[in-house]
């Protein structure tokens, strides 16, 4: 009883769904403020997302009628809760909580595709054209992104090490494992191979938060915010919100399974908060500099030089090097 | 009367419009885009222009309503959440302006509005085209009406 305790705990207030929300809507901040100072503007208050959410909340729900009404409603909510696990899952292992391993990365992976899946779905069951060419953007984009993304993160898991003359190798996936083998031997990211498996998979997180270059199955330009389109009110808020939860998972998986744990002193908070930041930034300034690519062309380059580049680390990673 | 429950503040601090050109010029637009610079900045208070009305609280409307113009118009009011409520810019969509008479016109935007929603509450920015500043006061009183 007291672990289904612990477990709630974890999962609805820290690291869960309240600490993951807050923090998601702070960076979805930084995200819009920093795109305001590239674009010499001078941005949103800090507050913006969070009102945004709650007028989101507030309006009418338009439930349009062809749509699949149970889906078009139901899937937000799963999108939200399977990011949310998610997150918890990754903020548990980075800061290395009590109440032992909760799950590994091969189950974070498949949390993390629910979101994708759930806006696939409920774009489809909207019943809009629009709709549902962005639903079938989003699904390509997927099977774009996940192989690479997925050779990449086995370069952590199979890494080998030569430490004092032993031939080391972290040889699992739970992220708590992850952590204890760069604490004995080193982060991932200080070897080749994990400078190219990073590269790699900062691309496709890129490509699964959907900015651009990559955000064809929202394009507001062309296809009307496309798998978004139908959404009206606490749907959208719930959408916005997993956007939000994503963006304060996707960095701090990466820097976890790449660059190491969370030391809980204050030098060791600082550090992660600022390689975390890094990664945000990149994803912002990339997202700011570049245009929209067609969603061939995505295909392509995941399966091209993304899905290339990360089987070249692998190989590195198994190597040694 | 503005609301001063949570919602209402939340509406007046993120106002989202969707920017409907019912065959205006193209002259009111460039303005509405100058809101979007540096600028003027309209990010600011939280504005946003959405790609679809159903995300949006604001339909902004410049250029007279065309005959053909006048189904989308009203389609995209209904499709809005409620609460709702229009931007009219540039003296077209406000009275029609030039196009008063002409043999292509529909009639003014409030009245094609109001033809499938009575309750319809507008705020109405003249000029040709009004300048960004005369927008954002509109803008600006329009969030008094949500």
């Amino acid at each position: 009883m007291d672990r289904l305790g612990e477990w709630l705990f974890f999962y609805l207030v820290f690291p869960g769904a309240t600490f993951a929300v807050a923090l998601g809507l702070a960076m979805s901040w930084l995200d819009r403020k920093v795109t305001a100072l590239v674009q010499w503007r001078t941005g949103p208050a800090p507050g913006q997302p969070f009102w945004d959410v709650v007028k989101l909340l507030g309006k009418e729900v338009v439930v349009p009628e062809q749509s699949w009404a149970a889906g078009f409603l139901a899937l937000p909510f799963v999108g939200f809760a399977a990011a949310t696990l998610a997150g918890t899952l990754t903020w548990h292992a980075a800061l290395g909580l009590p109440g032992g391993a909760l799950g590994d990365l091969v189950l974070v992976l498949y949390l993390l595709a629910v979101p994708s899946l759930a806006l696939i779905l409920g774009a489809a069951a909207s019943g809009s054209p629009l709709g549902a060419v962005g639903s079938s953007r989003d699904m390509k984009l997927v099977l774009g992104y996940e192989l690479p993304l997925v050779i990449a993160l086995l370069v952590a898991v199979f890494q080998r090490r030569t430490v004092d003359g032993q031939v080391m190798a972290a040889a699992t996936s739970s992220l708590e494992g992850l952590v204890r083998f760069q604490d004995a031997a080193g982060a991932v990211l200080y070897r080749p191979s994990g400078v190219l498996a990073l590269l790699v998979a900062v691309v496709c997180c890129h490509a699964k938060l959907g900015f651009v270059p990559f955000d064809q199955a929202e394009a507001d330009t062309e296809i009307a915010e496309g798998a978004l389109i139908e959404y009206s009110g606490p749907p959208l808020a719930l959408l916005k919100l997993t956007q939000a939860v994503q963006l304060a998972t996707l960095p701090v998986l990466l820097v976890t399974v790449f660059w190491g744990g969370v030391e809980t002193t204050p030098v060791g908070l600082a550090a992660f908060a600022a390689k975390v930041l890094l990664v945000l930034v990149t994803f912002v300034l990339v997202k700011n500099t570049n245009p929209r690519v067609r969603i061939d062309q995505a295909l392509r380059f995941f399966w091209g030089p993304v899905t290339g580049i990360a089987v070249v680390a692998l190989v590195l990673a198994r190597m040694g090097w | 009367m503005a609301s001063t429950s949570l919602f209402g503040r939340a509406l007046r601090r993120s106002p989202w419009v969707f920017h409907l050109g019912t065959s205006g010029c193209n002259n009111c637009d460039i303005e509405i885009a100058d809101c979007l610079t540096p600028r003027f900045d309209v990010e600011r208070f939280g504005v946003r222009l959405v790609g679809s009305p159903r995300h949006a609280d604001v339909l902004l409307i410049s250029g007279p309503v065309s005959i053909a113009c006048r189904k989308p118009l009203q389609e995209a009011w209904l499709e809005m959440p409620r609460p709702r409520a229009a931007l009219m810019v540039g003296v077209c969509a406000c009275s029609m302006g030039g196009y008063r008479d002409a043999y292509s016109v529909a009639g003014p935007a409030d009245k094609v509005i109001r033809e499938v929603d009575p309750d319809a509450r507008f705020v109405y920015v003249p000029g040709c085209p009004p300048k960004p500043e005369t927008i954002i006061a509109g803008l600006i009183k329009l969030l008094g009406e949500l």
